[in-house]
């Protein structure tokens, strides 16, 4: 394939994918997955899975982040490029037409009614979220995780402590983790 | 310089939301409600609104929202590509890491440790979103006499439903949204 058709097709793919599914990352990702993995061949199942881990841990939107992960895997940092924008270019302009839409209908007295009652709808879509995630940490059965967790609450609503020291301390209590944990691994290597 | 101060926030909101597009919302939250007074709770209730509405990852829609809403088009396309920038940067720097090391676990390990703090900053951001819904603003003191009862029921509904029933957001906003229509212009 030559260099032309390839950048058009991962063009074509990203921005098809977001301009039709809603719903965010968790979403996205598997139809990612599905057209780069399954139709087209081009990345395989476990280099797939690995770039997903990339892309989850890196900040930003996950369906953005492994969109320029396959764009740089199947044509470096020109490949990132069209992926990138395949995929911001439909919501920057739906979105910039809502905005516009939004400016003229808000005072609306039956617009306003529909925002008023997904209003509430909104806020069960979020607390739903939450009660996942929070689900997510406590099953993994740790206690340190939890911790970390009670004490962000605390800390972020009641005391309204920066965001920036929440994630710098927590990223130190990872750190910290992680370097304690491949020292027992290692410890345990020379052992046997 | 109004786009310089723009492209400096929604980069900052990117390079912090560790763990998809709702991590953001607290970081938008702060930035553009409490440090910079650009958007109400009102308008960021709304933005959110409209991100569940729409296609798209959320932390891209707020983005191109609001920039439009404080500065225009200009705005919106700055504030989007100021939002990107650092996952266009990390991402690339992380995949080299990976490809030639095949190993990111201290990576990996350090978000697994802000994972926990990130759940409770959405959460919290999710308390200014409900008490905005249940009462019509977030701002102490809450009295219980302004509480509205049809978005109580709503919201109780639309939690059953997605808990029960694994409705999607999408249905859950279409759903309150004709609910709304048709309830509110009975009652008002």
């Amino acid at each position: 394939m030559n260099k032309k058709d390839l950048y058009l097709t991962l063009f074509r793919s990203t921005f098809f994918l977001s301009m039709f599914t809603f719903g965010g990352g968790y979403v996205i990702v598997p139809l990612m997955e599905k057209k780069f993995v399954n139709e087209l061949g081009w990345i395989d199942e476990d280099e797939m899975l690995n770039l997903i881990a990339i892309g989850q841990s890196a900040p930003g939107p996950i369906a953005v982040n492994t969109s320029i992960l396959i764009g740089y895997r199947m044509a470096g940092f020109s490949g990132a490029m069209v992926t990138v924008l395949g995929t911001i270019l439909p919501p920057l302009g739906i979105m910039t037409g809502l905005a516009y839409i939004y400016l003229a209908l808000r005072d609306n007295a039956l617009v306003n009614n529909v925002l008023l009652g997904m209003q509430a709808g909104v806020a069960a879509i979020i607390v739903n979220v939450v009660i996942n995630m929070a689900l997510r940490i406590i099953k993994q059965k740790k206690i340190v995780p939890v911790l970390v967790m009670i004490a962000a609450l605390i800390a972020g609503i009641g005391f309204q402590v920066n965001i920036l020291w929440l994630l710098f301390v927590s990223a130190l209590i990872g750190l910290i983790m992680t370097l304690i944990d491949l020292k027992n691994k290692h410890d345990k290597g020379e052992s046997k | 310089m109004i786009y310089l101060e723009l492209f400096l926030s929604f980069f900052q909101i990117g390079i912090l939301s560790f763990g998809g597009g709702y991590a953001s919302l607290p970081l938008i939250e702060q930035e553009l409600i409490t440090v910079q007074g650009w958007i109400t709770n009102q308008q960021f209730i709304d933005i959110l609104t409209l991100s569940e509405m729409t296609p798209g990852p959320i932390a891209i829609n707020a983005a191109t929202f609001s920039g439009n809403q404080i500065a225009g088009i200009m705005g919106g396309i700055i504030a989007t590509i100021g939002v990107t920038l650092p996952s266009v940067i990390i991402v690339q720097l992380l995949a080299y890491f990976y490809f030639k090391y095949q190993n990111l676990s201290i990576v990996q390990g350090v978000i697994q440790g802000v994972r926990p703090a990130v759940v409770a900053l959405i959460a919290s951001a999710g308390v200014t979103i409900f008490m905005t819904a249940m009462f019509g603003h977030s701002d102490w003191p809450i009295v219980l006499s302004e509480i509205n009862w049809v978005s109580v029921f709503f919201f109780a509904a639309g939690l059953f439903l997605m808990r029960k029933f694994k409705a999607s957001p999408i249905q859950i906003i279409l759903v309150t949204g004709v609910a709304g229509g048709i309830v509110y212009s009975l009652i008002k």
